[in-house]
């Protein structure tokens, strides 16, 4: 109880500081969890068509181009060190070094997503969008004449998990907005930091997740051609 | 009235009046009856589809609705029962309002999560009166596709929707008592003295944290395989409707622990209270939740047997099947093992409890035979799967969950249920089960397929059976839902341990729970259910001496 009164911070619910940031560490983990096993169903599929269709996944996988998914890659690889130096920013209670490195968190994120949205309008020109705007390669190739359905099922899947991904951005960004506001309030401090914490948490994941996906998406075709 | 038993002053039902205090609570108790009431709606909903079913069935022809308004119907009440009521029913009533008086917290350790996933039951819940709205759903509650995919012309993308919505409040839920168990319990409350209920809400929670990020991605890719036509699932357009049943069932087959686990906490908590004994084995019956939530996911391939599978495949499936009836198993047993020379008493939460036991049992044994590859290709699809999936749902999970809310009624209202009609009811819903489903088991094995809405005359009698075992059934239902809600005005001031039972939120909470629980954290210092031991040859004299006088001698008059 007369935790409670010294530190503001602590929810009337939870007996001290160190017990409200244990629990809300677990919690985030498990939340994390959960994140691996909604991302796992698409990984999944993906293996699965692969495995069935190994030459769609490569000459598709081909189409997408690594120029921009590499800057892209780079950008969200520099976003959390950015994010890992913000943390480090609030538990030594550096108020502007933290602003700053949220700030340019935001900054790179953004930027991704800005790529992302060229990407995708590049393929909405190439005719690479499917159910809405979608063009086979016809003759596929000589052993496969006929236009196979599985090309859209790449690009569909390509759309789902770098969509599933960008969303999963806009919320970090979302979430970062919140705690810069709040780290330019003075919420936190040297023994309150654990909201910084647990963002930093998720946009690491957002990034890992996307770790995955770039080689997965745009390096197959790559893989298998560059022997050739 | 006197006043030791009148009311507390204050306490968490009337710590706040007025929609606000209700809406925007972020109290564990309050947000338990938040969705105890929605809950109770979807369960009556679910039940009205499933009489209907039952009239249609009671003639060979079928009188009383069309096919596909048939197909409608059992779609409905599987979407209702299972996501709206079985999967939230325990954890989400009991379990809120349980978890933390039992680990001795004043809350759930996220309260404004916890408030939020009732918002999301609601937002799911309303997408489904929106597919009632909108003509109804007749894919059944599975989604298969490509029929959902492809075929159907009904909403089904509003429902996956709804489902998916729906998951996570299940997520949160179980997000919020993972967290809860392990970093708020009280000192000295230690993992092995934990009430066992919570070790059945840990298992469960660990599957929906699990499970159901998977069927909410499952659900989005069919939703969108509808609104781009791209094959992922349908196999005219490169897909494979096998994928789609793989990645159902890894939700889905756990799903069923998620509605049964928490079941079997609430047994064990009145069994051992109303046997006046430790439950037998403590340990084991903790750690074989663990066990089944761990089994649970490894065993979803016994759905598919006939679906196109490995014959390896299946084996392994089926060897992994009858494993996950060890644990359960060692359930049924510790827990007839602590009836044993226990001071039984038949109050109306040990009537449900002993109606458990013996259905789940039946259930259960049932469930071999569907593990087993070569009878499941003879049972698979007919109406011994339905009555094999009702007496562990709703002779299972059903009965905990009534037995659980009528022990604790006491402490959620502060008054007691009229123990005559509890009783009564009870009664009538053990006979109304069992005429309903026990024909079911006899006209799958004759061959009766599930899902059709006419059947070959010589099914008629058992049908007929069935469909009179139902309205005993709904008699049953309904009497606890006007003898519960008569009890919040009219019932008696219960007392602070009416059972005189053991645990935190009997023996450190008043009558009825003030608004953060307990003035001073509690500080646990002896085992889960330490009723007290007597020497059996005491206990045995004490009741031959009454029978001699004629009178029985209080129950368990240990103390």
């Amino acid at each position: 109880m007369s935790a409670h009164a010294h530190n503001p911070a602590v929810l009337h619910h939870f007996a001290d500081a160190e017990q409200q940031k244990e629990s809300a560490t677990l919690g985030m983990w498990l939340f994390l969890a959960t994140e691996v096993l909604l991302f796992a169903g698409l990984f999944l599929v993906y293996t699965l068509f692969r495995w069935k269709v190994p030459y769609v996944w490569v000459k598709e996988s081909y189409l997408l181009g690594i120029t921009l998914g590499g800057i892209n890659t780079a950008v969200l690889i520099c976003s959390s060190l950015t994010m890992a130096l913000g943390v480090h920013a609030a538990q030594e209670g550096k108020k502007k070094a933290l602003i700053g490195w949220l700030l340019a968190t935001m900054l790179l994120g953004a930027t991704f997503l800005g790529v992302k949205a060229i990407e995708y309008h590049e393929h909405w020109e190439h005719h690479k969008v499917p159910g809405l705007n979608f063009t086979y390669t016809v003759p596929y190739d000589n052993a496969h004449p006929y236009k196979v359905p599985e090309q859209q099922v790449f690009h569909f899947l390509y759309f789902c998990m770098t969509g599933i991904h960008g969303l999963h951005m806009v919320a970090g960004l979302s979430i970062l907005t919140v705690i810069a506001i709040m780290a330019y309030r003075d919420k936190f401090s040297t023994t309150y930091y654990t909201p910084v914490e647990m963002a930093g948490l998720y946009w690491h994941f957002v990034d890992i997740v996307w770790v995955f996906l770039f080689p997965l998406l745009y390096l197959t075709g790559n893989h298998y051609t560059g022997g050739h | 009235m006197t006043p030791e038993n009148a009311l507390p002053k204050e306490h968490y039902l009337n710590h706040g009046y007025g929609w606000k205090s209700w809406l925007l609570t972020t109290d564990h108790k309050r947000i338990a009856w938040l969705y105890l009431v929605s809950i109770t709606l979807m369960f009556f909903l679910g039940g009205f589809a499933a009489f209907l079913i039952r009239l249609q069935l009671l003639t060979p022809q079928g009188e009383i609705l069309r096919n596909d308004t048939y197909n409608k119907m059992f779609t409905m009440h599987g979407v209702v029962m299972i996501f709206f009521f079985l999967i939230p029913s325990i954890p989400a009533t009991l379990g809120n309002f349980l978890v933390p008086l039992m680990v001795g917290a004043k809350d759930l350790a996220f309260p404004k999560i916890n408030l939020i996933s009732w918002y999301i039951f609601i937002i799911g819940a309303l997408y489904v009166l929106w597919i009632i709205l909108s003509g109804g759903l007749e894919t059944g509650w599975t989604f298969y596709t490509p029929y959902s995919t492809s075929y159907s012309t009904s909403n089904v993308t509003a429902a996956t929707l709804g489902v998916f919505v729906l998951g996570f409040s299940s997520i949160l839920t179980g997000l919020n008592f993972i967290v809860t168990i392990h970093k708020m319990r009280a000192p000295g409350m230690t993992w092995f003295r934990m009430p066992l209920l919570l070790w059945a809400l840990y298992a469960t929670s660990l599957i929906q944290i699990l499970a159901t990020p998977v069927l909410a991605i499952t659900m989005v890719l069919v939703a969108v395989e509808r609104f781009a036509g791209v094959g992922i699932f349908d196999p005219a357009l490169g897909g494979d409707p096998i994928l789609y049943q793989h990645m159902f069932w890894f939700y889905s087959h756990p799903a069923v622990y998620i509605m049964i686990l928490p079941g079997m906490g609430v047994i064990s908590e009145v069994i051992s209270c109303f046997a006046r004994k430790r439950v037998f084995g403590y340990k084991f019956v903790a750690v074989s939740s663990l066990m089944i939530a761990v089994f649970g996911f490894l065993v979803w391939g016994h759905h598919m047997y006939v679906s196109g599978m490995s014959p390896y495949a299946g084996m392994t499936f089926s060897l992994i099947s009858y494993l996950v009836a060890v644990p359960s198993a060692v359930k049924t047993f510790n827990w007839t093992a602590t009836l044993y020379k226990g001071s039984v008493s038949y109050d109306t939460p040990m009537l449900y409890v002993l109606g458990f036991l013996g259905l789940f049992m039946v259930g259960g044994l049932t469930g071999l035979f569907l593990a087993s590859m070569g009878l499941d290709q003879h049972l698979h699809d007919t109406y011994f799967v339905i009555a094999h999936f009702h007496f562990i749902m709703v002779g299972g999970a059903v009965m905990a969950y009534f037995a659980g809310i009528h022990f604790w009624w006491p402490k959620m209202t502060g008054r007691m249920y009229p123990e005559a009609w509890g009783r009564l009811s009870a009664m009538i819903l053990f006979i109304g089960f069992i005429l309903t489903f026990f024909p079911q088991f006899i006209l799958g094995y004759m061959g009766m397929p599930r899902r059709y809405s006419v059947y070959v005359p010589e099914f008629q009698t058992l049908n007929v059976l069935s469909t009179a075992g139902s309205t005993i059934l709904a008699v049953g239902y309904v009497m606890p839902l006007v003898y519960m809600l008569w009890s919040l005005k009219y019932g008696e001031i219960a007392p602070a341990n009416p059972w005189r039972a053991k645990g935190l939120e009997w023996e450190a909470t008043g009558p009825i729970p003030a608004w953060d629980n307990f003035p001073v954290t509690p500080t646990v210092t002896e085992d889960a259910y330490n009723y007290p031991q007597r020497p059996v040859a005491e206990i045995e004299r004490e009741r031959a001496a009454g029978r001699a006088e004629g009178r029985m001698p209080e129950l368990a008059s240990g103390d």
